[in-house]
C-alpha cells in the first residue's frame, strides 16, 4: 500500500520535473539580461519593441477573425450533424482530425500553388487576400479543437428534443440556433475560442510562408538574433496559453455548476 | 367531419414499415390515447401529426386544413416531450413565453399570458426559476404550460409522465386531464402504460406492429378486447385455448372442464379451438351461485400485491390467476390445497371470434 503511494508520488514528481525544470530554467535565463543581477530587462526590451506590439496586435486580430469565421462554419455544421446526420459523425470526426495528420507546411504549399499571383484566384496578390488565406489556414488548424469543443457542448444537451420543442413553438432553424442552441453551448464555444486563440498566437509556419507580420515569425526572428529576449518571449507565450487554459477551466466549471 | 382526420397513413424507414395504413378520426375536444408497447408505431404517428416525421403516404388534416407536408413550425400544435425539453438557458417564464415571443407578440401580452399559464399549472411564484431548479413534475408542468401558451389547436403528449415517479405520475395525469377538460383542447396522448391510458382517455387506440388493433372507449377496450394482443396488453388476463363443445348453447371446455359462455360462438364448429379469456377480478374462490361456471384445481401460488391478493390455481395443464380484495380478516388459501374458482358466463371472453 505504502509502496504504491510512493510510486504514485514518484510518477507525479518525475512528470512535474520534466515540465517545470525547463520552464524554470527558461524563466531564470530570461532574467539574466543585465550582468550579475536578476532583472526584467529582457521583458522590458521586448514589450518596448514596436515590432512586438504590431505583430502581437496583428495575431490577436487574426485570432479573433479566425474564431468568428471558424464558429460560423463549425457550429451550424456540428448542429446539423448532431440533429439529422448522426451517421456521418465518424466521417466528420475523421475529416476534422486531418489537420493533425497533414503538416501545416503541406497545407500552406497547397495554398501557395492554388492561390498564387498567377492563379485563377490570386489571393496572395494583396495583403487582404493573403490575410484571408491565413485565416482559412488557421480555421483548418483549429478545426480539430474547435469541432471537438462544440461537439462536446452539443452532446451535453438534447439537441434533437430542444430543436423539436422550439419548432413546435413556431421557431425557424436560424432562430433555434441563435436563441436555443448557442446560449446552451456558450461555455463549449468559449473553450473552442480560447484554444483557437492559443494556437493562432504562436503559429509560425503559415504566417512565415505567407509572409505575414504575425507573432510567430517575430518569435522566430528574435530567437535567431537575440539571447535573453527569446526566453522572455517564450515565458510570455506560456503565460498567454495558461491564461487561456485557466479561463477555459473557469468557464467549464461554471457551466457544470449552472447545470446542477 | 372530425377535427383531426388521419387517413391511410403509412411510414417506412427504408425497407422497414413502422406504420401500416393507419386511419383515425378524432373529434374536437376529445382526449385520445395511443397505447402500445415500444416499437408499435404510436410515437411515430404522433410525430407525424407534429410534423417531425414525414408520412410515406396518406394524409393528416386538422380543423379541415391539410397539413401532411407542413413544417412543424407552421402547424400550431403544442407538444410535450417525455424528457421535458425545457430550454436550460431560459427561466420558467422565458420558456412559457418563448412561443409567444417567436410569434412577435407584445411584451405586455406575453407577460399576461405567462402569468395566466403559471396560475393554470399552479406554479405562480416560480416564473423566475431556471429548469434545473425545479423537480421533474414541476418541469413537466412548465412544459405543458409552454405548449398551451401558444393556444395550439391540438395538444400532443409524448409519454409525458414516463420519467416521473409513481405518485407524481398519478397526480400529474389527473391534472393534465382536468386542464384538457377545462380548455376543451383536442389532445393526443402516447403511452405504454395501460393504467394511464384507461384512466384519462375518452378513447384509446391500441397499437400493435404499426396497426390499430382496436379503437374504443376504455371500458370497451378493457371489457371487450377485439384481439388476443389487446386482451393481453390491456390489464392482466388469463388466456386459454378452449374446445367448442356446443356452439349453439355456448358450451366450451377449458382444460377438460366444461363451462358456458354468454358470448356468441355460433361461428365455431364442434371441437374447434377458440381462444377464451378471463380477467382475474372476474373470478372468485369457491362455487358461488348455481349459474356460475366452475373450474377445479390446486392452489399454486399466493402473491400479496397490496390492495389485492393474487391467487394462482393450477387446473390440469392450464393455470388461472384470480384477484381477491385485501381484507385483514381474510383467511388466505394455502399452497397445495384443492380449490374451485367460479365466474359468470358473461365474463368468459371469446378472443378470436370468427
Amino acid at each position: 500500500m505504502k509502496t504504491d503511494r510512493l510510486g504514485h508520488w514518484l510518477a507525479i514528481l518525475i512528470g512535474m520535473l520534466y515540465f517545470l525544470v525547463p520552464l524554470a530554467a527558461t524563466f531564470e535565463f530570461s532574467l539574466r539580461k543585465l550582468r550579475g543581477v536578476y532583472s526584467f530587462e529582457a521583458y522590458r526590451i521586448v514589450l518596448a519593441d514596436p515590432q512586438f506590439q504590431s505583430s502581437f496586435t496583428f495575431s490577436i486580430g487574426l485570432a479573433v477573425v479566425t474564431i468568428v469565421f471558424g464558429m460560423a462554419i463549425i457550429v451550424p455544421m456540428a448542429y446539423f450533424v448532431e440533429l439529422r446526420l448522426r451517421k456521418l459523425r465518424p466521417f466528420i470526426e475523421f475529416v476534422t482530425l486531418l489537420p493533425l495528420v497533414v503538416p501545416a507546411i503541406v497545407i500552406v504549399f497547397g495554398y501557395l500553388r492554388l492561390y498564387n499571383s498567377s492563379s485563377v484566384l490570386p489571393l496572395t496578390n494583396s495583403s487582404l487576400g493573403t490575410n484571408f488565406l491565413l485565416t482559412c489556414g488557421y480555421v483548418t488548424l483549429a478545426l480539430p479543437y474547435m469541432y471537438r469543443s462544440i461537439e462536446t457542448g452539443l452532446r451535453s444537451i438534447d439537441v434533437r428534443t430542444l430543436t423539436e420543442a422550439a419548432e413546435s413553438l413556431g421557431a425557424s432553424s436560424a432562430t433555434i440556433i441563435w436563441r436555443v442552441i448557442l446560449p446552451n453551448i456558450r461555455s463549449a464555444m468559449l473553450s473552442g475560442a480560447f484554444l483557437t486563440f492559443a494556437i493562432v498566437i504562436g503559429e509560425f509556419t503559415f504566417a512565415s510562408l505567407l509572409n505575414r507580420p504575425a507573432f510567430g515569425p517575430y518569435l522566430q526572428l528574435i530567437g535567431a538574433n537575440r539571447a535573453y529576449e527569446p526566453a522572455a518571449l517564450a515565458v510570455m507565450a506560456f503565460m498567454i496559453t495558461w491564461a487561456c487554459m485557466g479561463i477555459i477551466q473557469v468557464i467549464s466549471r461554471n457551466a457544470v455548476a449552472a447545470r446542477h | 367531419m372530425s377535427f383531426i382526420e388521419i387517413s391511410h397513413l403509412k411510414k417506412s424507414f427504408g425497407p422497414n414499415t413502422v406504420v401500416h395504413d393507419f386511419s383515425l378520426s378524432i373529434d374536437k375536444g376529445e382526449f385520445v390515447s395511443f397505447l402500445g408497447p415500444s416499437g408499435c408505431g404510436k410515437t411515430t404517428i404522433l410525430r407525424m401529426i407534429a410534423g417531425f416525421e414525414s408520412a410515406t403516404s396518406g394524409s393528416i388534416s386538422v380543423g379541415g386544413a391539410e397539413m401532411t407536408h407542413l413544417p412543424p413550425a407552421k402547424r400550431n400544435v403544442g407538444m410535450v416531450f417525455q424528457a421535458y425539453a425545457l430550454f436550460p438557458n431560459l427561466t420558467v417564464a422565458g420558456n412559457i413565453g418563448f412561443g409567444l415571443k417567436i410569434a412577435g407578440k407584445e411584451r405586455g401580452e406575453i407577460d399576461a399570458r405567462v402569468a395566466e399559464m403559471l396560475e393554470l399549472i399552479k406554479l405562480p411564484d416560480l416564473g423566475g426559476r431556471y429548469p434545473y431548479q425545479l423537480s421533474g413534475g414541476q418541469q413537466q408542468r412548465v412544459a405543458l404550460a409552454r405548449a398551451l401558451a401558444i393556444k395550439p389547436q391540438v395538444l400532443l403528449l409524448d409519454e409525458p409522465l414516463s420519467a416521473l415517479d409513481a405518485k407524481i405520475r398519478v397526480s400529474l395525469r389527473e391534472e393534465i386531464r382536468s386542464l384538457q377538460r377545462e380548455l376543451g383542447i383536442t389532445t393526443v396522448f402516447v403511452t405504454h402504460d395501460q393504467e394511464e391510458a384507461l384512466s384519462i382517455s375518452d378513447r384509446i387506440v391500441v397499437m400493435n406492429e404499426g396497426r390499430a388493433d382496436q379503437v374504443g372507449t376504455p371500458s370497451a377496450i378493457y371489457n371487450n378486447p377485439a384481439t388476443r394482443f389487446v386482451a393481453s396488453f390491456v390489464g392482466t388476463l388469463n388466456l386459454f385455448e378452449a374446445r367448442v363443445v356446443d356452439p349453439a348453447s355456448g358450451r366450451v371446455s377449458i382444460d377438460g372442464q366444461p363451462v358456458m359462455t354468454a358470448r356468441d360462438i355460433s361461428a365455431f364448429g364442434i371441437a374447434d379451438e377458440a381462444t377464451v379469456a378471463l380477467r382475474p377480478e372476474a373470478l372468485t374462490l369457491g362455487n358461488g351461485d348455481d349459474d356460475r361456471n366452475t373450474l377445479a384445481g390446486t392452489v399454486e401460488e399466493v402473491s400479496f400485491l397490496g390492495a389485492v391478493i393474487r391467487v394462482r390455481v393450477r387446473l390440469r395443464e392450464a393455470r388461472v390467476s384470480l384477484d381477491i380484495f385485501n381484507d385483514p380478516a381474510l383467511v388466505l388459501p394455502k399452497i397445495g390445497m384443492p380449490a374451485v374458482v367460479s365466474f359468470k358466463k358473461d365474463d368468459l371472453l371469446i378472443i378470436d371470434g370468427r
